[in-house]
Parts: structure tokens; C-alpha cells; sequence
């Protein structure tokens, strides 16, 4: 038998190795094996566990000619300060190549809280633009073409507050929302989890997710509706394969979510999109790409009786492990977004943010902003990378390593399918004690030396302070207060409250689709935080419990 | 006769959901042998000054990714002083630039610790400083 002869040769092999090996102790007890042979793909059938790209299941891409048309989308999440500096940035960002923008959103925006809330104090303008009102929305994309630009937000709970702004400024360009292109995040089961923007508890968020599937299907149909991300679970400390099981959970939770609410499969599945985190070891995060591909195609297929292709393709951003950064000889962390850049590519991703060396400090200046755009054009222009599809496809090595975090990551989907699913496995705190645990692991193999972060345990040097990074001052929030309190001051108060009655009695009846209301009130101009207070009014507030 | 053992108030003032840092430190100290009480997201200063005094602390370690910790970290001291809770130890850590620590060491921050700090380095601190 040929297997025969390859495992006695194997075995030679390894009685080599042995002998050195003996040598280098610190090098033996890696997670994956030494070496990767035929032994290791038993099983393998090219068509089955492959096929082409742009095929059932799509192990190896969702589109037939991935980076041969054209690339990925080169989408760098940015946004600070007022929606004047953000503006400011994206049109930079657009003029230097940039081919997509990705709005991020201050802390009191994304948990509902206009700026001159007593909860924003501290918080206006730090992580993101501040946005309470269509009025600073008009502001964030003047000059910008929304017919033209596809525009990501980072925004989960009042997901549909900021989508019904973004169709109103599109009403006011002349661009009909059925023209516009981008995506919102609305993944709330991920910020029960990992990420912590939530407002409201998991069942109207649910419904809230749902509605919008709904609308969009009907009237915003090249929206991605959601997109469902492992790269906040991956940050919090997950391993490849948890990062993969727990962002799947939620994607069956969602579907489970919109299948009770009648609708069909195929009208609002093809527009849900996904969120992958592009973390340190290369070859390993390729797998989870192609992996993560033909898990979701199993499942919407089998699971899901799927009919149409787009419902099975898993389309996906990324973004590199802002964890992974180091505040330690920043200028190294340049060379790490390389590597993590490749492992996107490599892996088929459809869009992708760069992070900036800075960012383990600070909010990144412009020049480190450039420097994260053009490694990406670099890798696209000049690697080599982007110009065979699914480059590793055949790898012994990533060809077993996709099968066996497929493997993992469904042994988790059952267990938390016998849980009662990822909402009740949230709700137990399982999934947060999952990723705690790992996260735990990591940092104590950190310090015993375990596992080697170059400058931080290893390598390390003095080191004066960095100079020159962004800073946001607090007179930013005192600013958007005052202009947000003139907004209210102008605006037309008796159509205001019309909506937010009107968008009361639509949340009190679980029947109502609160797409059309919340997009009545933006209208009027209500604020960001009018609309999330009627909505805690009826839908009460989520209390975490947290799990050490 | 048993020494008392030391208590700590991991908090985590403004809205960041980033509790990654915040929860390895919590297993960190408690794993070193403290009693530790982890106060979960977004906590306002008064909830954080009411959990230290509730808990009768002798540590409040403060995370915060946000950016924030120039407005909440002194209004925090502030607001123990107020109570009486002098002799709390208040340390910080999270995204804070070099730039800012002077600032805050000086409004009663006693250390602030940054991306890469082993755990042992928080633990060591606060078995020296503590009152």
C-alpha cells in the first residue's frame, strides 16, 4: 500500500528529527505538528471539502475570480472628533486611494446617549465621530456622493437609527435608497458577548435586527444588513476556533430570529455579511477564513434549506488584531499588520482595514493611516499574493488545519445548540467565560515566556515616549453639546413629537416593523438619544452580569 | 492570627466595553491571593465610589480604553477623598498615552499601567503601596 510506505517513511523521518529536536525544547511543544503529509488529508475529496471558487461550499472563494477582477475593497475605519474633522478624514482617506469608507462612532453615539447627556461626559468624540442628530449626518458626508461611496458603520444597537440618517442624507443628495451600498455591524449578540455596546435586552434587539432585514429587503437591497463578527470575540482573547464557532452561533441565531418572524430564507439571507479578525500566525488565520466558508455554506444549505447561492456564500471584512499591537517599539507593529494583511488576502477577504502603528497609544495620526493603506496596496500591487485565487489551497498543512478548526468550531455550535442556542449561551455567560479563559491562557503564557512578543517579553529596549500622537480635547464635547441644543432649539418640536409617539406605539406592538417610524422621527431631526430613550421606555435596558 | 486580606475594586469607569485587561488583572490579583470585586461595564464615578465603600477596599484599579481618563480618573479620586476614603490605593491602566500619566499621578492616580504590563508587575505594585 502506498500509505504503508509514506507512514514508515514518516517514521524515519521523525526518528531523524527526534535527535535535534532534543536540542531546542522551547521549539517542541507548539500547537501544530511538525510536518504535514498526504496522511494528514485521509479523506480529501478535491470537490466535496473544495471545489472551485465561487462554488458549493466555497472553501476557496466566493466570487470565481476573487482578486483577478478586481481587489478586495480597501476600507479603513476612521472617524473622531465632530462630523466636521470626520468629514475631513474620509475625503482625505478617499483622495489617497482608499476605495470604501468606515465610519467609527463615539461611545455615547453607539449606546444611544446624545452629547450633552450627563452618561457622554468624557466620552464625546474620543472613539469616533459624535452623531446625535441628521443634522451632524448631513455634515459627516458633505461633499461625499453616497450614489457612488459604499459605507460601513460601526453601530450595533441604534443600528437603525444610523441607517434611516444615512437614507435621509441620500433623500436629500437626490440618491434613492435603493442605490445606496454599505453595510451596518447591528451583530448585537456580540456585544452581550465581547464588545459592550449594547442598550436594549436580546429580544426587541432582536426584533430590531429583524425589521431591518425586512426593510432593506424591500427598500435598501444592496445593503449588508449585518455583519456578524468574530473579530470583537477574537480582541477579547478567543482562540482561532472559538472566534469561528461563537460568530457562526449568532449567524444561526439571526436566521433562527428572522425565519420565526416569516420571513424566507433567501429574501434577507444573501445580504447578511461577516466580520473576521486577521490575527498573528498567518497560516492558521487562512484556515479560519476558508474554514469559516464552508461551515456557514454546511449550514445554510443543510440546515437552513437555502435554495439560492448568495444565501450560502460567507462574504466577509476584516480587520487586523488591534490586540496584537504593541505599545513597545511601535514602529514594529507595521511589519506584524504586513503579515496579518497577507493572511486576509490569502484567506479571500472582501474588504479590509490596515490598523496603524500607533494605535496601542492613541487614535492614529494621518501619516500612520497612510503607512496601513499602502501595506495593503503594497500587498495587492507588488506581493504576489492577490494574484492566485485561494493561493494555499492544497497545502497539506492548511488543508488539515481548515478541517480541524471546521471541527472545533462545530463541536461549539453543538453544544451551544443543545444550550438552546447562542442567546441562551450568552445569557449563562458561557460564551463570556469561553473567551475569559482564553484570553487568561494567553496572557499567563505571555509572562512565563511561553510564547515570544518581540519587544514586549523578548527583545525589548529603552525607549523615550512616543511624540506626536492625536489627541481629542474636552472641548469637542462642549462644542457638539452646544450645536446639538441649537438643533433641538430650530427644528419644528410639534413633528418631533409626533414621530416619537408615533414610534412609542409602534415598539409596543411586536407586529410593527419600526424601520419606517425610526426613519419618520430622524426626519424631524429627533436626536439619536430621543429615539433610544422612547425605545428604553419600552423595551427596558439590558444588566449584564459579568462572569470572572 | 491570619494577616487580612487585601481587597480590590476592579472597576470600569465610562462606556468602553473593552473589559479584556479589566478581567485578566481581576483573575491576576485574585489568583495572587486578593479578594477581588469586578464592578462590570460602564460605571458611572458614583457607582465605583459607592462599590469601594460598600466593599470597604483597599485598592481601586481603574480600566479605561476609551480615552476618557482625563476627566474620570481625578473625579474619581476626588470623590473617595470625599467620603473619607483617603487611604484607598486608586492605580489605573488601559490605553493612556505617556503624556497623560504626570497628570494623573498628580491628581492621586499613585500608578498607571500600559499595553504590556505583566500582571505581576500590578500585583507587586500594590503588595508595596498598599495602606
Amino acid at each position: 500500500m502506498a500509505n504503508d510506505s509514506l507512514k514508515n517513511k514518516l517514521a524515519e523521518y521523525e526518528a531523524v528529527c527526534e535527535k535535534t529536536i532534543a536540542k531546542f525544547p522551547e521549539r517542541k511543544n507548539l500547537a501544530h505538528k511538525r510536518l504535514y503529509t498526504p496522511l494528514d488529508l485521509e479523506g480529501f475529496d478535491y470537490e466535496k471539502d473544495l471545489g472551485f471558487p465561487g462554488e458549493y461550499p466555497y472553501t476557496r472563494g466566493v466570487q470565481p475570480t476573487m482578486y483577478r477582477s478586481r481587489f478586495w475593497t480597501m476600507r479603513m475605519y476612521a472617524g473622531f472628533s465632530t462630523a466636521e474633522e470626520s468629514n475631513k478624514r474620509y475625503r482625505y482617506l478617499i483622495e489617497s486611494g482608499a476605495t470604501g469608507l468606515s465610519c467609527a462612532f463615539d461611545l455615547p453615539t453607539q449606546i444611544g446617549y446624545d452629547s450633552d447627556d450627563a452618561m457622554a461626559e468624557g466620552e464625546v468624540g474620543k472613539v469616533g465621530v459624535a452623531i446625535d442628530s441628521l443634522a451632524d449626518m448631513e455634515i459627516l458626508f458633505k461633499g461625499i456622493d453616497l450614489g457612488k461611496v459604499s459605507t460601513s458603520m460601526t453601530i450595533n444597537a441604534p443600528a437603525s437609527i444610523l441607517l434611516a440618517m444615512y437614507i435621509a442624507v441620500g433623500e436629500k443628495q437626490g440618491v434613492p435608497s435603493t442605490e445606496l451600498r454599505g453595510t451596518i455591524q447591528n451583530d448585537i449578540l456580540k456585544e452581550y458577548a465581547a464588545r459592550g455596546t449594547y442598550i436594549f435586552p436580546p429580544k426587541p434587539s432582536m426584533r430590531l435586527i429583524t425589521n431591518i432585514f425586512e426593510y432593506c429587503s424591500q427598500n435598501v437591497p444592496k445593503w449588508n444588513t449585518i455583519s456578524i463578527s468574530g473579530y470583537h470575540i477574537r480582541e477579547a482573547g478567543s482562540t482561532a476556533a472559538q472566534e469561528i464557532a461563537f460568530t457562526i452561533a449568532d449567524g444561526i441565531a439571526y436566521v433562527e430570529a428572522a425565519l420565526k418572524a416569516g420571513l424566507d430564507v433567501d429574501t434577507f439571507a444573501g445580504r447578511l455579511s461577516f466580520f473576521w479578525n486577521a490575527h498573528n500566525n498567518v497560516l492558521e488565520e487562512v484556515a479560519k477564513f476558508r474554514a469559516s466558508r464552508r461551515l456557514w455554506a454546511n449550514i445554510m444549505k443543510d440546515r437552513f434549506g437555502a435554495k439560492n447561492p448568495k444565501s450560502m456564500k460567507l462574504r466577509f471584512h476584516t480587520q487586523t488584531a488591534g490586540s496584537m499591537l504593541t505599545a513597545q517599539q511601535v514602529d514594529n507593529n507595521i511589519v506584524r499588520v504586513a503579515l496579518q494583511t497577507a493572511a486576509a488576502v490569502m484567506g479571500g477577504t472582501q474588504s479590509l482595514h490596515t490598523n496603524s502603528r500607533d494605535e496601542a497609544l492613541a487614535l492614529p495620526t494621518e501619516a500612520s493611516v497612510q503607512v496601513a493603506l499602502r501595506t495593503q496596496q503594497i500587498v495587492a500591487y507588488e506581493s504576489g499574493l492577490a494574484d492566485v485565487v485561494d493561493p494555499l489551497g492544497g497545502s497539506y498543512y492548511v488543508e488539515a488545519m481548515t478541517n480541524a478548526l471546521y471541527d472545533e468550531a462545530m463541536t461549539y455550535i453543538k453544544k451551544i445548540d443543545e444550550m438552546g442556542g447562542a442567546v441562551e449561551a450568552i445569557e449563562k455567560g458561557y460564551i463570556q467565560k469561553e473567551i475569559q479563559d482564553s484570553a487568561y491562557k494567553w496572557q499567563m503564557e505571555v509572562e512565563s515566556g511561553l510564547r515570544t512578543i518581540v519587544g514586549v517579553n523578548k527583545f525589548q529596549v529603552e525607549e523615550p515616549p512616543v511624540k506626536g500622537l492625536l489627541k481629542i480635547d474636552n472641548s469637542v464635547g462642549v462644542k457638539q453639546a452646544k450645536k446639538t441644543q441649537e438643533v433641538r432649539a430650530n427644528r419644528d418640536q410639534a413633528a418631533v413629537d409626533a414621530a416619537l409617539k408615533a414610534l412609542k406605539a409602534g415598539a409596543q406592538d411586536e407586529n410593527v416593523n419600526l424601520m419606517p417610524l425610526i426613519l419618520d422621527a430622524v426626519r424631524t431631526y429627533a436626536t439619536l438619544g430621543e429615539i433610544c430613550n422612547v425605545l428604553r421606555e419600552v423595551f427596558g435596558e439590558y444588566k449584564a452580569h459579568s462572569t470572572l | 492570627m491570619a494577616e487580612k486580606r487585601i481587597r480590590v475594586l476592579v472597576a470600569k469607569p465610562g462606556l468602553d466595553g473593552h473589559d479584556r485587561g479589566a478581567k485578566v488583572v481581576a483573575r491576576a490579583l485574585r489568583d495572587a491571593g486578593f479578594e477581588v470585586i469586578y464592578t462590570g461595564l460602564r460605571q458611572t464615578p458614583e457607582q465605583i465610589v459607592e462599590a469601594a465603600l460598600q466593599e470597604d477596599v483597599n485598592v481601586v484599579a481603574l480600566s479605561l480604553l476609551s480615552g476618557a481618563h482625563n476627566t474620570l480618573f481625578p473625579k474619581i479620586v476626588d470623590m473617595l477623598h470625599e467620603k473619607g476614603m483617603n487611604d484607598v490605593l486608586v492605580i489605573g491602566g488601559g490605553v493612556i498615552p505617556d503624556a497623560d500619566i504626570p497628570g494623573l499621578e498628580k491628581a492621586g492616580i499613585a500608578a498607571v499601567f500600559t499595553p504590556g504590563t505583566p500582571t505581576s508587575d500590578v500585583v507587586d505594585f500594590i503588595k508595596k503601596n498598599v495602606k
